[in-house]
This record gives C-alpha cells, sequence and structure tokens, in this order.
C-alpha cells in the first residue's frame, strides 16, 4: 500500500485523531492525536491489509520550538509496506499514550523516551529512567538542558 | 531440610509450600539475587536482578545504562555530519565497520548520493570481514559461557588475522573511522586483495574445526538444546532482529528483504534455525545460524573479491554536508540485527537529531520473556546467546 | 657462619633481601580483576588470548575483588558505575594496584567535552598507579603498561608506605 492509501484509510476510520500528513517528504510520515495512539496502533497492526507487525523504532524528538514529540517508524514484513507515524505534546503538557500494548518491544523504547527527552507515556506499566541512574534530574536530550555540575559528590563536567 | 512442628499436616498444599516425605508442609519463598554490574558473565556492565524460587527463575530485570556515553547528545553537537562516524563505531566496537555503514547508507540516502562502484565492494568486503570477527567473539565467549575455554582461544586466534587486515587498510584494530559518508578514507593497499583470498583459504576448515570441537560436543548441545526458546510470534512483536529473530524461524534478513547496498549481486543464503536439536528458536539454533552466518559472509567476500572494479575511493566524499530540512530512517544488517539510523536535519551542517535504533537494546527487552522457568546456569547462557554489546544497549 | 661461610658453591643457595624477594614475587603473579567496561574490554580480551598472552606474566583473570592484586578499568567510566568501581575497589585487598586503560579511563576519552554521564578519568574516584593511553590501546601498549607497573612494584618496600 502506498502512504497515501494508509492516510486515506486512517482518516476514513478515525476521523479527526488523524491531525496531518505529510506524503511528498522522502518517507512520508502522518501525524496522530497524541490520546488516541493506541487505537490507531492497534488498527495498524491488525488490519489485514495493512499488518504492521514490527516496530521498527520509537523515537522521542525535542523540536526546539516547545513541542516535544514521539516518531513512530512501523513496518510490515508480510506486505513489506512501511509508514512514519508522529505524535506531539507540549513541554508544559508532555502526555502521549502509550502503545506497549501493541508491540511489546516499545515498553522499553517508550521508558527511553522519558528518560531522555521527558515524555510521559500514559498508562505505561512500567515508566521509569532506562538510560540514566534513577534519581538524575532533568532530560537531557532537551535542546535547553544544562549539565549539572555535580552529581552524587562527583563534578561531572571536565 | 528443616521440618517445623508447628505447621500443621495438611493435606493440601498453597502455593509456595512443598510436601515433605513425612506429610509436613515445607513453606518456601522467593529470592532475589543481583548479578552485576561487574560479573564474569554478564558480557560487559549488565546488572540482572533475578528472582529465583530455588533454582527456577520467576523474574528477571535487566538494569542498563552503566555505559551511557551520551551518542546523541554528542552527535547534536558535531559541527559536520562526518564527524559523528568515530561516535558511530564506539557504540557497538565489536562491529564497527557495520555501524559505520549504517550510517553512511541513511546520510547518503538524505543527501540523495551515489557513491562508486568500487567504494561499494569494499564495503561489503569490510561489512562481511567485520561480521566474521564480530561472530567469533560471540561464540568464542558462548562457549566461556558454558564452561569451555579453549574455543575462545581458537576463535581469537582467527580474529587476529581479520584485524590484521584491517590495520593494514586503515591503521586501526577496533575502532576505524574509515567508512565515511560518501566514501572511504583509504583505498585498499596493493596486498589486500590477496591476503584477503588466503585468509578465505585458511578460514573454511577452521570454521568446520570450530564446530567438531564446540556445536557438536554433546555436553554443549545437551547444555544449549530447549534452553531460551524465543517463538516466532513473540519475536516478532518485540522487534527481534538479526539471528536471533532467524533462529525462531524467520527468513527476513535486511541485506535481501531491504536492500541497502550490492548484496543482490552475489549468492548467498540467509541461515534459518530448523530446531535440529531441540525446538525451534532455543539457543544451540542461534549459536548455529551466527556459525552459518560466518560460512555464507566467506562465500560473499570470495564473490566480492573477483569483482572489485577500479576506481577512486575518494572521489564522492561531499565537501560540505548541508542536507535539506528532512528526516530519515535507514536500516542495515549488523552482526546483531537491525540497526537504524533516525536522522534528522534543520538544514544546517550539523544534525538535528540522530537517533540509533540498536539491535542489542531491543533483543534485550526479551530477556525475561524467553528465560522465565528456566534455571538460573541456563539464565547465563541465554544472555549469552542474545549476544548484547552494552556499548550499544546503552549508546 | 664457620659451617656455612662460603661453602655452597655449585648453587641452590641465594642471598637477596625480603625487600627484592617479596617485590619479586608481587609483581610475577598480579591476579588481575576481569572488569572490562567498554571497547578497551575487547582489547584487553585480545591481550589474555594466545597471540598476545598476557598469563606469561603472571597475570590471571579472577572473577571476584578479594582475591586480585590489580584492577585494569578497560573503558568509559559513566556516573552510574562510578560507585561500584569505588565500592569493588575498596573490597581489594592490599597491596592493590590500579591500572587505567585507555583514554576514557585516563580523562574522559572522546566524551570530554559533551557527555553528561561519563566520568572525565577514573582518577576521580580511584587512585591509580598506570595511565596506558590509546582508544584503545593495543594490546602491545597493555604489555607495556603491565611492564611499567611491574616496575613499579620492583621499586617498593616494606619500610616505606605503599599501595
Amino acid at each position: 500500500m502506498t502512504a497515501e492509501e494508509i492516510y486515506n484509510s486512517l482518516k476514513a476510520k478515525f476521523g479527526d485523531a488523524v491531525l496531518e500528513a505529510k506524503l511528498d517528504a522522502l518517507q512520508p510520515w502522518i501525524l496522530v492525536a497524541s490520546g488516541r495512539t493506541k487505537e490507531i496502533a492497534f488498527f495498524l497492526r491488525d488490519d489485514p491489509v495493512m499488518q504492521f507487525d514490527f516496530l521498527m523504532c520509537l523515537s522521542g524528538v525535542d523540536y526546539n520550538d516547545g513541542r516535544l514529540g514521539a516518531v513512530y517508524h512501523l513496518s510490515s514484513m508480510v506486505h513489506r509496506h512501511k509508514i512514519v507515524l508522529k505524535a506531539q505534546c507540549t513541554k508544559e503538557n508532555p502526555h502521549v499514550h502509550s502503545i506497549s500494548a501493541v508491540w511489546g518491544t516499545a515498553n522499553w523504547h517508550e521508558r527511553e523516551a522519558y528518560d531522555l527527552v521527558g515524555i510521559v507515556f500514559d498508562e505505561h506499566p512500567d515508566l521509569r529512567r532506562i538510560l540514566l541512574p534513577y534519581d538524575w534530574e532533568g532530560y537531557p536530550l532537551r535542546k535547553d538542558y544544562k549539565v549539572p555540575e555535580f552529581y552524587n559528590g562527583m563534578k561531572v563536567p571536565y | 531440610m528443616i521440618e517445623s512442628k508447628t505447621l500443621p499436616t495438611r493435606y493440601v498444599t498453597r502455593p509456595g509450600e512443598i510436601r515433605t516425605s513425612s506429610g509436613k508442609t515445607l513453606r518456601t519463598d522467593e529470592m532475589i539475587i543481583n548479578m552485576g554490574p561487574q560479573h564474569p558473565s554478564t558480557h560487559g556492565v549488565l546488572r540482572l536482578e533475578i528472582v529465583v524460587d530455588g533454582e527456577i527463575i520467576v523474574d528477571v530485570i535487566p538494569h542498563i545504562g552503566y555505559l551511557h556515553r551520551c551518542f546523541e547528545k554528542h552527535a547534536e553537537h558535531m559541527s559536520n555530519y562526518q564527524q559523528v562516524i568515530p561516535y558511530a563505531d564506539r557504540m557497538d566496537y565489536v562491529a564497527a565497520m557495520n555501524m559505520e555503514h549504517g550510517y553512511a547508507v541513511a546520510v547518503e540516502r538524505m543527501l540523495k548520493l551515489e557513491v562508486p562502484e568500487r567504494v561499494e565492494y569494499i564495503r561489503v568486503i569490510m561489512a562481511e570481514l567485520q561480521r566474521i570477527a564480530s561472530h567469533l567473539i560471540a561464540v568464542g565467549t558462548f562457549g566461556i559461557d558454558a564452561g569451555a575455554f579453549t574455543p575462545f582461544l581458537y576463535a581469537f586466534h582467527d580474529r587476529e588475522h581479520i584485524l590484521d587486515l584491517f590495520e593494514m587498510t586503515c591503521g586501526a584494530r577496533l575502532l576505524y573511522n574509515y567508512i565515511w559518508v560518501g566514501g572511504l578514507s583509504h583505498d585498499l593497499p596493493e596486498q589486500f586483495v590477496d591476503k584477503c583470498k588466503e585468509f578465505c583459504v585458511y578460514f573454511k576448515p577452521r570454521i568446520k574445526q570450530f564446530n567438531d570441537l564446540l556445536t557438536y560436543n554433546e555436553i554443549f548441545v545437551k547444555r544449549c538444546a530447549n534452553v531460551g526458546v524465543l517463538p516466532k510470534d513473540v519475536a516478532i512483536n518485540y522487534a527481534c532482529s538479526g539471528p536471533m529473530l532467524r533462529a525462531s524461524g524467520v527468513n527476513w534478513d535486511l541485506r535481501r528483504d531491504d536492500p541497502y547496498s550490492i548484496y543482490n549481486r552475489f549468492e548467498w543464503e540467509p541461515q534459518v534455525g530448523k530446531g535440529e536439536m531441540g525446538t525451534v528458536g532455543d539457543t544451540w539454533d542461534r549459536h548455529i545460524v551466527r556459525m552459518r552466518e560466518m560460512e555464507q559472509s566467506v562465500k560473499i567476500i570470495e564473490q566480492a573479491l573477483e569483482g572489485i572494479p577500479a576506481g577512486n575511493v575518494q572521489a564522492a566524499i561531499p565537501k560540505k554536508i548541508r542536507p535539506e530540512v528532512g528526516e530519515i530512517y535507514a536500516r542495515t544488517e549488523t552482526p546483531r540485527g537491525e540497526l537504524g539510523y533516525y536522522v534528522m536535519s534543520d538544514g544546517s551542517a550539523s544534525p538535528f537529531r540522530v537517533k540509533a535504533r540498536s539491535p542489542a537494546f531491543v533483543n534485550l527487552s526479551v530477556l525475561p520473556e524467553i528465560s522465565r522457568g528456566g534455571m538460573l546456569a541456563d539464565l547465563v547462557l541465554i544472555a549469552g546467546s542474545v549476544d548484547i554489546v552494552l556499548g550499544e544497549v546503552d549508546r | 657462619m664457620g659451617l656455612l661461610d662460603k661453602r655452597f658453591e655449585t648453587g641452590n643457595v641465594f642471598i637477596t633481601s625480603l625487600d627484592n624477594l617479596l617485590n619479586w614475587a608481587r609483581l610475577s603473579s598480579l591476579w588481575q580483576m576481569q572488569f572490562g567496561l567498554a571497547c578497551c574490554a575487547i582489547e584487553m580480551m585480545a591481550a589474555s588470548a594466545s597471540n598476545f598472552d598476557i598469563m606469561r606474566f603472571g597475570i590471571i583473570p579472577r572473577a571476584t575483588p578479594r582475591q586480585v592484586d590489580v584492577l585494569f578499568v578497560a573503558g568509559t567510566v559513566t556516573l552510574k558505575m562510578a560507585s561500584r568501581i569505588k565500592r569493588l575497589y575498596d573490597q581489594m585487598a592490599e597491596p592493590r594496584y590500579v591500572l587505567s586503560m585507555g583514554s576514557c579511563a585516563n580523562c574522559g576519552g572522546p566524551y570530554w567535552e559533551h557527555g553528561y554521564h561519563v566520568l572525565k578519568g577514573v582518577d576521580r574516584v580511584i587512585p591509580v598507579d598506570v595511565y596506558v593511553p590509546g582508544c584503545p590501546p593495543r594490546p602491545e601498549a597493555l604489555l607495556e603498561g603491565i611492564i611499567k607497573l611491574q616496575e613499579k612494584v620492583r621499586k617498593e618496600s616494606l619500610v616505606k608506605k605503599s599501595a
């Protein structure tokens, strides 16, 4: 299926949860509402025409203009097509619904996005830091992050 | 066995109790054992919190991040796309050529850049040599996990030949900074082709010797068969890739199914686990898939050496890399699985965001699922068969 | 004195100082802790494999810190790992030595500028005896570092404070 067909199919089923799309980019992407990601993900995985059974990557991004976003790269081993989904939120209200019930791999990816960028995934079974120590403060991959001077008595900068 | 005189004799045991031979009930409890981060068998700084009931594992909780070296932050601060390459190969230090190759493919696709034929051939040869070197470490350390020390020495001895070839080309043994965006940093020296052909001739009987020593050894088979079985649907749901996925019976290899270089010109086959010694998807299957992939890599190298065209390897390296605003996700097949780079550009000379989707991070997340119900000694083998490299897990 | 004086001419008798004897014994069997963190660990493993073989120097890898003399910190030390390294160093019995292998353990390495989670040199938490530069150092460089450590042990004395 082409990106256009996937977009039309999603728009037909979910209506206003599908916000915008850029279908002429190098890799076409579809922006969806951050509260409805789980239903859309279930549809994309289980629908026999789509069958996106492989979540390639889930990244957290800080767009440097007050928005944070999660980018989902999906692919299908059966039909050999790919699509990119995006869900965005603001820094004041950084919530995106979790899709770890759909693909088991999203569990650790979402923990990493929470750890490094600070996006809180609602209904995640175990949202805690994964790469940084559990008592770390701040979200390092945000563009306005300041490196702390000391951590537990050790000097951090060179 | 401690028999409690205060517990009454009951005819039904409750969960957590066992019945002794004299009829009294004995209460058991779970224990939490900590394995790591410093441990001889965890292949690096991995901490596993294991909840055991006697010897049977109830749950495994991996804690990672002990080697988080901030690759993504460094990539954002580099003033040039080429400067990210040394950081990329320090992520998975055992398969550095493949990491660089993945990044170069991603940025070249974003720039819509075509590299010369000679560059493609040399990249394939380097990637396959690195695949053999990485699998040698994987099977050597897997043997140590099972208790066999000699295959480790054999594997490292063969690996030294490959490292000599790399050192001849680019000067470094482990971390190369060789595959650049648009080309390579050095051309092949004159003796490379002959020495590489000699290596291929030398290495093929060594695989058979290694198999005789370790793979078909009865003790090894008994320890590995039916241990850590990863079913096919769980593997796909958890996005496992590489030998872990292929050992579970899924015939999926990115070099053939999502092509990124000239692998379609060579004759080779992805290796799939068939459950010869146990169930499909157990640790023995992962081991034999890696051994057979080494044979296939030697085949690819021999075919590539025959057909290298002449050319300038630095002809297509751009002076300034300034992609237009956009993003791309490109994936390649490393010895551990699917490595993906999600590169975002905002039009300037340094990347806006580079996310590395590392195969070991994703493959490790399935460890709790496949080790429940096994014994503690099996967990060491299962963690070894996943073939993790902590630099890549933590980035 | 008369019975023993200059009676043994064919060998089998060594006269040496206790310092020399003890130092020779210690430097010839520096047991190492299996503690590879990152890329330098692969070069350390290659050094203990058959081509470079550090076991001929008497260096045997042991798994527990109670039985080792020298700790090779091979690889990047992160802030999360630093407290564990301190704990392992404290568990070692004296005389104990630390060999810092690779740029990351020496001074933070390539991650010195923007690494928010990297400890810029392991000597910020434990005292280091020998630094081996390189990224990663060749196995021969590691062997040179070990020989330098052995020279350092050779010069120690029972009466002076040491490691």
